[in-house]
């Protein structure tokens, strides 16, 4: 196990240096001056000295060649330093702190909503021998996968809030008001997993073990629960360690829909208003929260599959 | 249908259809099959017979899109067919245990073995989760399975398929059922695997007085386990009686068209056949070909038939009892017109030796192929071969799975380099051949595959197939090499339309001649044929390796075979090398080998071979 773990722990390490230098190069070295960008805070306005442009400069490093600037900034950003906002004169580290909980708040009822929802629709869907049932069941990952998140967003916002009046349409306040963000942030990741999980278990069911257990007098549903779900759960897994990207990219959409603070919210503001700093702190925390997920779901395949272990982990196989 | 006592199951009149759509013929059209309490009866046919499905039928577990149709199976009186799912669920396992197919692929990979044996008590009720695990162990070394407290307690991937054979026999009978429906239990097993097993079963069907349905292909293992044949073909049980009645009088064409094919049961190999054949052949084709090309080789001509009724054989000082030989001196030899059974060779130089040029076509030394698995110790999957193929002879590698013999094979295709050792083709060292050089070397040595459903690619006319070698090499332009290719279909025996199908349009027979016309196209000398046809039905198989036999005879090619089925490579090879753990344990003609093995394990995998309890005398087919 242990050289597992530090092989992905390496490959973490990488993904996390990667997207800082990826993102530096990108909104650094992109046409522009950086600093002037950050000094206009992304208006035209045209009133800033170049005393205080010289000043930015020093403050950021780019009074320094290229590659010392881009040494200093990583140097800074080990040590969770990622400067500071232009918009908001806040350490960028605290501004993607502060906003964090409301955030993971909504992408963690989201997850498990879509892992219920996604398994559920995928379990129905092959357990039930009504072939119109199945059927039905089959086609809703792709109206899921296909339905605009922010248009989900406003249909639920339209009937549950402002017609029957059951949940609050806006606001981070208590639990009510993360019903129905989460729902929407659920509904495409909830129709991937399903998708994923329905063939998968399909495939399961079709292996010659289920015909083995079914001729040992097993009910379907002990074929189904006690022998294909657990065969055909990596797949699904892995996917869900993927769509944690696109929760907090969903995030963006939905908490600007429903009015809610959050991360999703500051990398709204922070892109239109080209604050360079946070943009770079909110790239590098992405990748963060996606390497971190995948760790999660790479410790958890062995052990549902005995046959991946330490010594051939699942990419090897 | 002697049977004094009622029939445990009594199937009548079972007709099963997929719904296939294009009007495919049903499944199963009408079998009638009665089988007694404690009898061991063989269900045999080769694929698409029914046979299997038949067997899902009784306990009414038929794949997708598959339908009874009418008909009834009668087990104690029961009819199944008409049996809710409760009470099939209550017979699965209880009273009829089910011994699948692939022993590889049929055990959930997830669960401990322990837990999976004890499933079926539990859910019969016959132990309680306190008791269940123990007795699953107790019935884990009933089947014969070494250490069942240790095995109980690991996964499927940890054990052989021998072993994990053994757990799907535990989990049959684990109930102590009054049937078992064994499907092709052990056709995915090494033979002296494939004999400990079927013995095992024997013996704890015997002892708790359990009736057998055995499904098969092999008429062999038929014959050594059942006391009673059906054989099926088309749906249909066109035959059924006791072993030695079915094999010594068998009434219907099928099953002596059956007996005839099995590789297991014929006395007369293919080789020995295609070279009688070649020998009224001979004379008007040596005749007709210019002197540089009459490249026909035959080796052995029957003895004490006399070899050129003109006179003294042709071409001086061969042995007589070898037959004649002819080569590249007709001119010289004249008298010809006379000759019966005249057998032309290339490679006779004035003095009329055999192999007087060139020598023999491949020679392996000291062959090693070591390897490190992951995070475990290196291992040795070739250990010191050394081997000769001469030139226009047949010589099989057999050896049960892991014995080295693909990789060996791999080596002298130099698909694969060797660790040590050295191997020479046509006088040349090409052990450490690259570049441009390599690539001459593959255009004379071809490959043929064992499964000819996997080494077609499926997006690609048979055509583009057959063709690909000659525009890998550049032959011809487009026109040319189709036209090439349309001669090597018409060779292989399959119309010219062919060429525009696809390989899932094609049954297996056909895909592997698709497969040895590929093979043909460069017109190499060395064909490496790796398990030829031991993904295909013993009736394929023959026709397969009567026309490898024919190319041999016509081309002058020589073969490498591949393969664990000692039936099969007597039929094909001059001469046999048998391997286990790497090493070569002897070599000889096949003739002395299966005479006169000197090496135990040799006699071992001779005794292995289904079919030996009974010998059936030669039939001409």
């Amino acid at each position: 196990m242990p050289r597992y773990l530090v092989q992905r722990l390496l490959q973490a390490v990488f993904v996390l240096w990667a997207a800082f230098t990826t993102s530096f190069v990108v909104l650094y070295l992109l046409p522009g001056d950086p600093v002037s960008i950050m000094a206009s805070g992304g208006g035209d306005t045209n009133d800033v000295s170049p005393e205080q442009i010289a000043e930015l400069k020093q403050v950021y490093g780019f009074d320094k060649p290229l590659i010392e600037s881009y040494g200093d900034r990583l140097w800074h950003a080990l040590r969770g330093d990622f400067g500071i906002s232009v918009q908001s004169g806040d350490p960028v580290t605290r501004l993607i702190a502060d906003q964090l909980p409301a955030t993971l708040q909504l992408t963690s009822a989201a997850l498990l909503l879509a892992v219920v929802l996604g398994a559920g629709v995928a379990l129905a869907a092959t357990y039930t021998r009504r072939r119109w049932l199945r059927q039905t069941l089959l086609s809703l990952p792709a109206l899921g996968v296909s339905a605009p998140t922010f248009w989900v967003g406003l249909i639920l916002v339209q009937l549950v809030s402002f017609r029957w009046g059951l949940l609050p349409a806006i606001g981070n306040e208590g639990f009510r008001s993360v019903i129905l963000p989460a729902i929407t942030l659920a509904v495409p990741t909830s129709a991937v997993i399903a998708q994923v999980f329905a063939k998968s278990l399909r495939t399961a069911l079709a292996e010659p073990y289920a015909q083995t257990a079914l001729a040992k007098g097993a009910s379907r549903r002990r074929v189904h629960f006690g022998h294909a779900l657990r065969n055909a759960a990596i797949p699904p897994l892995t996917v869900a360690g993927v769509v944690v990207g696109n929760l907090l990219a969903g995030s963006v959409v939905v908490e600007t829909v429903f009015s809610r603070t959050g991360i999703g919210r500051v990398t709204a503001t922070a892109v239109t208003a080209q604050d360079i700093p946070v943009v770079q702190g909110l790239v590098v925390f992405g990748a963060l929260a996606f390497v971190l997920a995948n760790l999660a779901v790479d410790l958890l395949v062995p052990l549902l599959d005995p046959r991946i272990t330490a010594a051939a982990p699942a990419v090897a196989r | 249908m002697t049977t004094d006592t009622a029939p445990l199951l009594s199937i009548r009149g079972l007709r099963v259809s997929y719904r296939a759509g294009d009007g495919a013929p049903p499944a199963v059209r009408g079998v009638d099959l009665d089988i007694a309490p404690g009898e061991v009866v063989a269900l045999v046919g080769e694929s698409g017979s029914g046979k299997s499905t038949t067997a899902h039928a009784v306990i009414g577990l038929l794949p997708p899109g598959g339908r009874m149709d009418g008909g009834r199976v009668l087990f104690e009186g029961t009819d199944l067919a008409t049996a809710g799912e409760r009470e099939l669920r209550a017979r699965r396992g209880r009273d009829i245990g089910l011994i699948p197919q692939d022993p590889m692929v049929s055990l959930n990979p997830v669960q401990r073995i322990g837990r999976q044996v004890a499933e079926v008590l539990l859910i019969h009720g016959l132990a309680d989760r306190a008791s269940a695990p123990a007795e699953a162990v107790r019935i884990l070394g009933q089947a014969g399975l070494p250490d069942p407290g240790v095995r109980a307690r690991q996964y499927p991937h940890e054990l052989s398929g021998g072993m994990r054979q053994r757990v799907l026999i535990a989990i049959a009978v684990a109930a102590r059922p009054k049937l078992v429906i064994a499907d092709e239990p052990t056709s995915a097993l090494d033979v002296t695997v494939q004999r400990r097993i079927l013995d095992h079963l024997q013996t704890l069907t015997r002892q708790a007085g359990t009736a057998v349905l055995l499904i098969t292909h092999d008429l062999g293992v038929a014959a050594d386990r059942a006391r009673r044949i059906a054989v099926m073909s088309e749906g249909e049980i066109v035959e059924t009686g006791p072993v030695r009645q079915v094999l010594t009088a068998p009434r219907h064409p099928y099953t002596r068209r059956l007996l005839a094919s099995a590789p297991s049961m014929a006395t007369e190999p293919v080789r020995v056949r295609a070279r009688a054949q070649a020998r009224a052949r001979a004379l008007p084709r040596a005749q007709a070909l210019p002197r540089a090309q009459a490249r026909v080789r035959v080796r052995e001509v029957a003895a004490g038939e006399p070899a050129a009724e003109g006179g003294a054989p042709v071409g001086e000082g061969l042995d007589s009892a070898e037959g004649l030989v002819v080569g590249e001196g007709l001119d010289a030899a004249g008298g010809l017109d006379a000759a019966e059974g005249l057998v032309v060779t290339e490679g006779l130089d004035a003095a009329g030796g055999l192999d007087g040029a060139g020598g023999p076509l491949v020679v392996a030394e000291g062959l090693v192929k070591e390897f490190t698995p992951r995070g475990r110790a290196r291992a040795c999957a070739v250990d010191g071969v050394d081997f000769t193929i001469r030139r226009g002879e047949s010589f099989a590698l057999v050896g049960e799975s892991g014995s080295g013999k693909s990789t060996t094979a791999r080596m002298v295709a130099r698909l694969t380099d060797p660790t040590e050792g050295r191997i020479r083709f046509d006088g040349q060292d090409i052990t450490a051949l690259s570049g441009a050089a390599l690539r001459r070397l593959r255009r004379r040595v071809q490959l043929v595959h064992q499964n000819p459903y996997s080494s077609l690619d499926p997006r690609r006319s048979v055509a583009d197939a057959v063709t690909e070698p000659l525009r890998a090499f550049r032959v011809g332009d487009r026109a040319a090499r189709l036209r090439r290719a349309a001669e090597l279909l018409d060779r292989v025996a399959l119309p010219a339309a062919t060429l525009r199908r696809r390989p899932g349009e094609l049954s297996g027979g056909q895909r592997q001649r698709v497969a040895i016309a590929r093979a043909l196209a460069l017109g190499p000398d060395l064909v490496i044929c790796d398990e030829p046809v031991s993904a295909l039905d013993v009736s394929v198989q023959a026709r397969i390796l009567e026309l490898l036999a024919e190319f041999q005879r016509d081309l002058g090619l020589s073969y490498l075979f591949i393969s664990h089925d000692l039936a099969v490579v007597r039929q094909i090879a001059d001469r046999v090398g048998v391997m286990r753990g790497g090493r070569l344990l002897e070599t000889g003609t096949t003739d002395e080998v299966f005479a006169s093995p000197s090496h135990p394990y040799t006699k071992e995998l001779l005794a292995a071979i289904p079919g030996g309890r009974h010998a059936v005398p030669a039939r001409s087919a």
